[in-house]
């Protein structure tokens, strides 16, 4: 594992079952066969991320950036490919082939994830502090006193007023409900961090914020990410390392400031060049 | 009344044999496996889904000639529904019927276990609303299943936690989640948390129906039954410490508080076992 918090080797996962035509190749820059209707949503991709370390991912709509985030928490399998854990068997064995048990309790102790849209991740029938709990309950803690005290310290640290944790976050601000899902994502405390596209949909004053928050969690608490997000200037501010997806493949991976000044390939050239 | 007012257009007991065999074999298989929701074909009844549909058809399903049926709702004998339903089992079969707990073998109830401890010759039936302990927190049944299949009941303590949040205390009214025999969390029906330690090596087996949501699940006799709570906040029953019936001077019971111009009055929920009191002259 060479000291890797995560390492995925030969991610696919396909919609569809394919055919002749696009089983060995199919046309660049697109991820669907045109003979077949097969969406090859990710093909054969690699990564790590170090401890420590935050990995960002860019890529256009539809370049398998969410797709790829679900497999990492779980929510989606994965067509092929492994994924090793350092928590998981000391990154020895492949945690997409676990247990559904040992999947859930991975999900719950290990990650922690903040999705692109609130709703797939607070429940809104529940309040804040019962949201935030809920990775705590489901990591098997049993003591209310211990979760209120955590719950309340993390609201703290993401600004949200202690008076308005009884609150269902289905009346709170967007900016307040990604917020909500940090605090959450952070309860049980989890090495790894996955951040999908928080701050798309934002005001500006709001994304600054919660920017802010992420970059001093990154300072702070010095926890593995994996950011995934079309806004290049969220990818300079924050990721330590860059992955280029197009069309479910990884055209380009390096050093965020190199693959930013000096891109290589066409299509990352292209990219960076259209917003800058 | 036995067998005065049978009505012959009916097969005994209303259902015919066929049904009366599929809900048995649901209600074997329940109490095989203590907690467990067993789907059965619950069938078409002339009382309308959600007014007890669930527990007639337990009821007709296993009630005989020699049987004494006790029907109580909200812990009234007398309320509408408990009377429709004693009726609609009166008509098909013929049997007596009862207020007296003592005398009753099957007793069919809403919302209540009656106070006075039931015996291994009887048999509780309770109706069910909501069999799925987990829905407020997951909505579809494929996934509700394979939570119980591996025992994940985190979503039973996060409502409970949620539960604090609200009232300062686990205040739930009714339907407290309970774990069977350690493995299944259950829901007991709305019953008071009063009612919950009742179920805990109860001496008679007690099966809960859900006809709208088509589910048999049981607990056997001598099952150790355990309300789900936290360390820090343990399980408790409603209090009604220094409170008495006004008619039959009961306490340790259920009692319901009715709002006077005098402040409130208590009297027991369980008029049965209120009027056996009485006309035993404790009052």
């Amino acid at each position: 594992m060479n000291g890797n918090l995560l390492r995925v080797e030969g991610l696919t996962r396909t919609f569809g079952t394919g055919c002749r035509h696009c089983v060995d190749g199919r046309p660049a820059r697109t991820n669907h066969c045109p003979r077949c209707g097969t969406v090859y949503a990710l093909d054969d991709v690699s990564f790590e991320v170090r401890p420590h370390e935050v990995l960002g991912i860019v890529g256009e709509s539809g370049s398998g950036k969410s797709t790829l985030m679900k497999c990492l928490y779980f929510d989606q399998e994965p067509t092929a490919g492994s994924l090793f854990l350092q928590a998981h068997d000391g990154g020895n064995s492949d945690a997409w082939a676990a247990s559904d048990q040992a999947r859930r309790r991975l999900r719950h102790t290990v990650l922690g994830m903040v999705y692109q849209n609130p709703v797939d991740g607070l429940k809104m029938n529940l309040s804040a502090m019962a949201n935030i709990a809920e990775k705590l309950i489901a990591a098997g803690e049993r003591r209310v006193k211990t979760m209120e005290d955590r719950a309340l310290e993390l609201l703290d640290a993401v600004s949200i007023p202690s008076a308005r944790r009884h609150e269902s976050p289905s009346r709170f601000s967007g900016g307040m409900q990604q917020r909500v899902q940090i605090a959450k994502a952070l309860s049980s405390r989890p090495p790894l961090l996955l951040l999908d596209e928080v701050t798309t949909g934002l005001d500006l004053s709001v994304q600054a914020k919660v920017l802010d928050l992420i970059r001093n969690l990154k300072r702070q608490l010095g926890i593995g990410m994996v950011l995934v997000s079309h806004d290049l200037a969220v990818i300079r501010m924050l990721a330590d390392r860059t992955l280029v997806l197009l069309a479910g493949r990884v055209v380009e991976e390096g050093l965020t400031d190199q693959i930013l000044e000096d891109p290589q390939d066409a299509y990352t050239q292209e990219l960076v060049h259209s917003l800058l | 009344m036995s067998g005065a007012g049978l009505n012959p257009l009916y097969n005994f007991a209303f259902f015919d044999e066929g049904s009366k065999r599929e809900i048995r074999r649901a209600t074997l298989k329940a109490l095989a496996i203590p907690g467990y929701q067993v789907p059965f074909a619950s069938r078409e009844m002339p009382i309308a889904r959600g007014w007890g549909t669930g527990g007639l058809q337990l009821t007709l399903s296993l009630v005989g000639r020699s049987d004494v049926l006790k029907v109580i709702d909200q812990g009234a004998d007398e309320s509408v529904n408990a009377v429709s339903i004693k009726k609609l089992v009166c008509d098909t079969t013929g049997i007596a019927v009862t207020d007296l707990t003592g005398e009753a073998t099957l007793i069919q109830s809403r919302h209540r276990i009656p106070e006075q401890p039931l015996t291994e010759d009887q048999i509780l039936v309770l109706q069910v609303p909501i069999p799925e302990p987990l829905r407020t927190v997951e909505p579809k049944e494929a996934v509700t299943k394979r939570l119980h299949a591996e025992a994940e009941y985190s979503g039973a303590y996060l409502l409970l936690f949620e539960e604090i949040q609200r009232y300062g205390t686990l205040a739930g009214g009714s339907d407290h989640p309970v774990t069977v025999a350690g493995r299944y969390v259950m829901a007991p029906s709305p019953i008071p948390r009063f009612d919950n330690p009742k179920l805990h090596f109860s001496r008679a087996p007690v099966l809960l129906g859900a006809g709208r949501e088509k589910k048999i699940y049981a607990v056997p006799p001598f099952t150790p039954v355990v309300s789900l709570a936290f360390e820090d906040y343990p399980f408790r029953v409603e209090s009604f410490e220094g409170k008495q019936c006004r008619f039959c001077g009961a306490r340790e019971v259920y009692l319901d508080e009715i709002p006077g111009e005098d402040g409130a009055v208590f009297q027991c929920n369980d008029t049965g076992y209120c009027r056996s009191r009485q006309a035993g002259g404790q009052a």
